[in-house]
């Protein structure tokens, strides 16, 4: 077992809220071989009894949590976000449909996690998980915020699908701020009127330096961790399409169906607003250093601030 | 009880103008045999937690299990005579959402056993003896998750689990010897650590001698493998891949009716 990675990796505070959980008998974790990667290790080595290694097999892993919830378990079964994929139809019928409560974590999500290239590099799975009903959709954007959103699944009523991050950034709480935070509630990191930037993950820090950026041009952005895809705080949308006129969304995701697809939908259906998206337009990513990667496939800071300049101009 | 039953899956079958008769037929000997002996549960408490589980992986063969929890008085002659139809609680494919009595949802082939194993380490972990009944067709075992479930399972050693074959050699589209024969299921299951029994799956003696000795097997997880006839009961679907996904017509209902009765 590998010393947690320090600072803000999401990954990190999984691990270390799983660790918090195990008081609640009903909470087993299951692994397919990346414990060490998704922080599932941490509960391993102090609760062996109520960790299931499931080998390399996801398919198997989603079905066997799905017995254990049947039978009263709280399952958290983790693998690379990628590799959940593999099992989206497990997913889908084996959990979602009979309403068993399952959580899934996939770890090391989105081009962020650099240099081992596109077959690890999950960027649809906020999408897929969305399409499937009554199934929540997270993607926390530093540890303290994994860990909150994580330990907050024990009294969670549905299945779910969380994605977290390889790599630390810049915690954007701290351990009181952090309290505030709801599965379900945005939650604005700062205020402002010109523009709302709705992101999540870890772009949630990038779009903080693009508002620092954003503020020498005199522009006020409002800035939002939507740490919940599904179900998406509507609610709050409104509310910011109102205040600000325009908003921009950021994902270290595809452009297509994730964060940025669901607002677009939620605004085209209630408030019609100026809208540009922030994510990885229609492709594969690639190996590379994960700044260098970010602004090759624009979706760094500098791509924020481009978008909110355009999307102002809409108003 | 499984002439009974037999009677229930076709005129359920003719109703619907659709489902699995062949399938059902070939299985329903198995499940009769099944909850008519070791199989713990409560008729007036289907969900009781310390219940055995019987999950039917090969979810199409829903007539089977809806007739057995029919003639146990678990679900109404108008809970099966609503199957396939908007609103019934005998949803195409068993469905642990919609049916009292049913441990799990299926219809994707490949995922019972997995269920199963979960189910079985659940049990493990809260020493219970409750064991584990998992239900698979032989051309199911084409699913590859099925041997991730069966290598997980010796792995963890789930003496509490048991999986019935139901080995009637016929899926949707034709014989296994042409879609893809699999061979000898039983070795490939013992390769796995399984303890293997095979036995005449139309045999009653045999049936509940098995799960006997399955249900008495604590050490190693059982396998089955029961050789059946697809259709079996019916002259003209016995053994006839046409009737895997088809219901009868009236004339054949009719026929089929006179055979069982």
């Amino acid at each position: 077992m590998s010393a947690p990675s320090k600072g803000g990796a999401s990954r990190d505070g999984y691990g270390s809220a799983l660790l918090k959980l195990a008081d609640d008998p009903r909470v087993v974790v299951l692994e397919a071989d990346l414990g060490k990667s998704t922080k599932s290790c941490l509960f391993r080595a102090e609760y062996p009894e109520r960790t299931v290694s499931m080998g390399i097999a996801e398919q198997n892993m989603m079905l066997v949590s799905a017995g254990m919830a049947s039978s009263g378990k709280i399952p958290f079964a983790s693998t690379f976000a990628i590799f959940t994929e593999r099992a989206f139809e497990q997913v889908r019928n084996g959990i979602a449909r009979p309403g068993l409560v399952v959580h899934i974590c996939g770890s090391h999500g989105g081009i962020h996690t650099g240099t081992d290239g596109s077959s690890a590099q999950s960027i649809e799975d906020l999408a897929i998980y969305r399409t499937i009903p009554n199934m929540t959709v997270m993607h926390p954007c530093d540890d303290l915020s994994a860990e909150e959103l994580t330990l907050q699944l024990l009294n969670h009523n549905n299945p779910s699908y969380t994605r977290t991050a390889r790599n630390k950034v810049s915690r954007i709480y701290d351990e009181d701020t952090v309290k505030k935070i709801k599965i379900g509630k945005g939650n604005v990191i700062k205020d402002g009127n010109d523009v709302a930037i709705i992101a999540c993950g870890v772009m949630v820090n990038e779009a903080k330096i693009a508002a620092e950026q954003l503020s020498n041009y005199g522009i006020d952005a409002c800035i939002v961790d939507m740490h919940t895809i599904k179900p998406l705080d509507g609610k709050l949308i409104q509310k910011l399409a109102k205040q600000c006129g325009c908003i921009v969304t950021v994902e270290d995701h595809s452009v297509i169906g994730g964060l940025g697809g669901s607002v677009a939908e939620f605004l085209s259906r209630n408030i019609p607003t100026p809208l540009e998206m922030v994510g990885v337009e229609d492709r594969f990513g690639e190996s590379g250093g994960t700044s260098e990667l970010m602004a090759h496939l624009n979706i760094d800071s500098k791509a924020i601030e481009n978008a909110v300049k355009s999307v102002i101009k809409r108003k | 009880m499984a002439r009974k039953c037999r009677i229930d899956i076709v005129e359920m079958v003719h109703k619907a103008g659709a489902g699995h008769p062949g399938g059902s037929l070939s299985a329903i000997d198995l499940i009769v045999g099944l909850y008519g002996t070791g199989f713990r549960f409560k008729l007036d408490e289907p969900n009781w937690e310390d219940r055995d589980r019987f999950i039917m992986s090969k979810g199409h063969a829903s007539p089977a299990v809806y007739s057995m929890l029919h003639n146990l008085g678990i679900i109404s002659k108008k809970d099966i005579d609503g199957f396939r139809t908007l609103g019934s609680i005998c949803q195409g494919h068993v469905d642990m959402k919609w049916t009292n009595g049913v441990d799990f949802s299926a219809g994707s082939l490949g995922m019972g056993l997995s269920f199963g194993l979960g189910c079985a380490i659940a049990a493990k972990m809260d020493n219970s003896e409750r064991n584990i009944w998992v239900m698979i067709g032989d051309g199911e075992t084409q699913e590859g998750q099925i041997w991730e479930a069966a290598m997980a399972a010796d792995f963890h050693q789930t003496g509490n689990l048991n999986v019935i074959i139901d080995r009637n050699r016929i899926q949707n589209d034709d014989f296994m010897e042409v879609q893809m024969e699999i061979g000898d299921i039983g070795k490939k299951f013992e390769s796995f650590g399984w303890k293997i029994i095979e036995i005449d799956g139309h045999s009653m003696t045999e049936i509940i001698e098995a799960i006997d000795v399955a249900t008495n097997e604590l050490e190693r997880p059982c396998a089955i493998v029961a050789h059946t006839v697809k259709g079996k009961g019916v002259s003209f679907m016995e053994n006839n891949p046409s009737f895997h996904g088809k219901a009868p017509n009236d004339d054949e209902l009719i026929l089929a009716l006179e055979e069982l009765s």
